[in-house]
């Protein structure tokens, strides 16, 4: 196509439905990768671990397969990608159920930085990010666990050239093991009354606690602040817009990571399903095994098309991928959750056993749905940005 | 025959319509045009009024129809499904005599499968054919035969060995339905419409040139026009057209929409009409309803999500790849989406969904979605039938015990 003509077309038609065949084999490599680094087995080890993760892997992602730089702009140390090869990035690691700070570091803490940061700031903060030195995270919801920017308490005053932070966040994800934190925060001084404010994790006057999270492979963290010194993230009045986009790109990385997870908890349905018997037969032959596993498939596929499309749109900045961000962490968080207790029914008595796998997918699935607000905050806040 | 490239394609088709396209042609000229230059039908063969084109491409085709509002060949019917299946195991003499037809819409057709008996299990056909020497004698039933009642042709499945095991003993007609032999009674819908037949063949004959494929082979060729059919359900619609509509050509086209495709006028209706939805909530003020926020918002995503899987299944064949998941689903997809659009539909309309024709809202628009609605899970194979084939042939699960097998005579039936 040429310049000329893309330049005219709108957005929506430079929208993909299927994957490059570069995008296709970076997904076969991150896939065997994973498949070498996070069995299940690896999985169990971790998430008894405090930390939640293996340093040594971490590394790897980082040196080696870049994926902490893979959206960031070549400037800050990034490999350039977009949305699309963040979005098969959090597939993959979502079917892997990989136990690393990658979704609050890459997604949430960078997105932030990189949506609300001066060019200083991001030239300061994010070369440290792609290259896996340095672990992140946002700190949004508070003790009410409200999604809403507008449910935001934690002040920032200011104070000499930086603002004082005073409030509690919680459920911050791997906020326990994060070197910064990007903190959400109400200020009378902006307009919009919100702020993005970045500190290192070792500034004094705050408290971080592991809290106890049901979803063992995704750490969650409570941090308290009295008076701890902050910067401002970019100009004042523009933290309110720029919250509302990262939160949108992570609705969306969030919308592929459930794809991939449900894809595995399909896989290992069907895979049982061929192999259990019963009444002198695979339980597969029976219809109603038969038809709930086409009802699984079907649920899978369409929420993957929501999350594949919702990122393509973010990818080209579409107008109207912020309201597709929403109908996408809609409706993967609830194909996952039904994917997983459809998955531990095929299972029988076993599916509800510690030691076989479904229950550790079940629990992301959880995590998941709720994480970023629940489906019903995500369509009623589809149908305000498509003013109905 | 080299790949061509969208862009070429593209190119190619605009150039040809350029030259062509005319609105004050007569309807049945443009069509011959269509048939001659390959463009009616792209992706069939180029020695039969194709070009070759690989099925992913048809759609830039349609597009660039649309850019200039030009007509194409008649979009629903199942003339194309009985065209697909000819193109297959027709023989030359079968392929001459009726494609260009179909794609002139000269003659329509209709699809005699089901019978009374066997709906689902259309193996189970007990529609008789005998060789008397020179023709087939057909004798038998049908129903639920959408056209019957306009249909010059129709495509027949019937039993020519009833000592073979079921699937081996059909074999695969062409019949032309204006003889004495055939009676078409129209039967009444629960919507009130009577687009489908039922269909009695009392010694009707097909001469042995309309015999598709071997004696014997009918289950195969069924099988070939049935996955046609499942992948025309995947619910995307043609490009909008675009404009202004003036011309002979649409006088005959509008024309046609009412004859021929009457049967077909509240299809919209029965996928349930998503694009009035939100209309319906502002226009209603159910839109201020926090529980019917939710599920337009629902309804919204599982349409989108269709309708995104549709497309991911066509721009994975138009890159070459092997058919995923997402190329089965989409019937099944369609009917949820119908489904859901009903329920949304009176969730909006409240007790004035108890109405019909112009007492109901949009002079009985509404009432037509809530009455034809049950249709789509059930015509051209019902959901339950489409998760056995998704289960077996995608997930390849086992199958289910079977009772029907042996010489057909010995088969438990209807
Ligand atoms: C609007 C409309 C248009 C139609 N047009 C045509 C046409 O043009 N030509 C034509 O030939 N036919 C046509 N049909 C017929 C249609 O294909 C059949 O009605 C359909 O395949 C179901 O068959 P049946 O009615 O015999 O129901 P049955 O097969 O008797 O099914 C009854 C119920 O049993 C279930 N069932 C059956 N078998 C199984 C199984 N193996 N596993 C699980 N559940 C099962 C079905 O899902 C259904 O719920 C049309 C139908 C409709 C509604």
């Amino acid at each position: 196509m040429s310049g000329a003509q893309e330049s005219t077309t709108h957005p929506a038609q430079r929208i993909q439905y299927a994957f490059t065949e570069e995008q296709e084999q970076f997904r076969a490599a991150l896939r065997r990768f994973l498949d070498d680094k996070s069995p299940p087995s690896e999985v169990r080890r971790l998430m008894e671990t405090e930390p939640g993760y293996d340093p040594a892997v971490w590394r790897q992602m980082s040196q080696e397969l870049a994926l902490p730089a893979i959206h960031l702009p070549h400037q800050y140390g990034g490999s350039g990608f977009g949305m699309v090869e963040l979005g098969i990035v959090m597939e993959e690691l979502g079917r892997a159920l990989l136990c690393a700070p990658y979704f609050s570091t890459a997604v949430m803490a960078a997105n932030a930085i990189l949506n609300a940061g001066s060019e200083q700031q991001k030239a300061a903060l994010l070369p440290d990010i792609a290259s896996g030195e340095h672990l992140a995270t946002l700190a949004v919801a508070e003790l009410g666990g409200d999604w809403d920017p507008h449910a935001i308490q934690l002040r920032a005053t200011p104070a000499g050239d930086g603002f004082l932070l005073d409030g509690v966040k919680s459920y911050v994800l791997d906020g326990h093991v994060s070197d910064l934190l990007i903190v959400a925060a109400r200020t009378a001084e902006a307009a919009d009354g919100l702020g993005l404010f970045v500190l290192p994790a070792d500034t004094r006057g705050l408290t971080r606690r592991l809290l106890k999270s049901m979803d063992a492979t995704r750490k969650i963290a409570r941090i308290d602040f009295k008076g701890a010194q902050a910067q401002l993230l970019g100009s004042v009045g523009a933290g309110a817009n720029a919250l509302a986009r990262t939160l949108d790109q992570a609705a969306i990385a969030l919308a592929n990571e459930m794809v991939g997870g449900a894809q595995k908890l399909l896989d290992s349905a069907v895979n049982y399903a061929k192999m259990r018997v019963q009444f002198g037969r695979p339980i597969g032959s029976f219809q109603a095994i038969k038809h709930k596993l086409a009802d699984m498939l079907l649920d899978v596929e369409l929420a993957r098309s929501t999350a594949y499309y919702a990122a393509q749109a973010a990818a080209v900045e579409d107008p109207e991928w912020p309201a597709l961000a929403c109908m996408a962490k809609a409706a993967a968080s609830e194909a996952y959750l039904r994917t997983a207790i459809d998955c531990i029914q095929i299972h029988g008595g076993i599916g509800f056993t510690w030691d076989n796998d479904t229950h550790l997918w079940f629990k992301r699935a959880k995590s998941s749905e709720v994480f970023l607000g629940m489906p019903d905050y995500h369509r009623e806040l589809l149908m305000q940005r498509w003013r109905v | 025959m080299s790949e061509l490239s969208e862009a070429e394609v593209r190119d190619e088709v605009r150039t040809w319509l350029k030259a062509n396209w005319d609105p004050n042609l007569p309807l049945l000229e443009w069509r011959n045009k269509l048939a001659d230059s390959g463009w009616g039908m792209p992706h069939w063969p180029r020695e039969w009024y194709g070009r070759g084109l690989p099925p992913g491409l048809v759609r830039v085709v349609e597009e660039e129809f649309a850019a200039v509002g030009a007509v194409g060949v008649l979009r629903g019917g199942i003339g194309r499904l009985a065209a697909a299946t000819l193109l297959e195991h027709g023989t030359e003499f079968q392929k001459r005599k009726f494609l260009r037809r179909i794609i002139t819409a000269e003659d329509t057709w209709c699809q005699l499968f089901s019978e009374p008996g066997s709906g689902s299990d259309l193996a189970g056909a007990t529609t008789r054919a005998d060789f008397d020497g020179t023709n087939w004698i057909i004798n038998g039933q049908k129903v639920w035969t959408t056209s019957a009642h306009h249909a010059k042709y129709g495509t027949l499945l019937a039993r020519t060995d009833w000592d073979a095991p079921k699937h081996e003993g059909l074999s695969y007609f062409i019949i032309d339905l204006k003889q004495p032999g055939v009676e078409v009674k129209p039967l009444r819908q629960m919507n009130g419409h009577a687009s489908f037949n039922q269909v009695f063949f009392t010694d009707a004959k097909v001469p042995p040139e309309y015999l598709v494929s071997r004696v014997g082979n009918g289950w195969q060729v069924a099988v070939t026009t049935l996955a046609h059919e499942r992948r025309f359900a995947d619910g995307l619609a043609a490009p909008t057209r675009r404009g202004p509509r003036t011309g002979r050509i649409y006088d005959e086209e509008r024309a046609e929409l009412a004859t021929v495709m009457e049967p077909y006028k509240w299809y919209p209706q029965r996928a349930g009409r998503v694009d009035l939805v939100i209309e319906r909530a502002r226009e209603t003020g159910a839109n201020q309803d926090p529980r019917v926020r939710q599920e337009i918002a629902k309804l919204m995503t599982l349409a989108k999500a269709a309708e995104w899987t549709s497309r991911r299944a066509r721009a994975a064949q138009r890159r070459g790849r092997p058919q995923g998941p997402e190329g089965s689903l989409g019937k099944l997809a369609a009917s949820h989406v119908a489904r859901s659009a009903a329920r949304v539909h009176t969730l909006i309309t409240g007790t004035a969904a108890m109405l019909t024709g112009e007492d109901s809202p949009r002079n009985g628009v509404i009432a037509e979605i809530l009455v034809s609605v049950p249709a789509v899970s059930i015509a051209g194979g019902t959901d339950e039938i489409q998760r056995n084939i998704i289960a077996e042939r995608v997930l390849e699960l086992p199958k289910e015990p079977r009772f029907d097998t042996g010489p057909f005579r010995n088969v438990r039936r209807n």
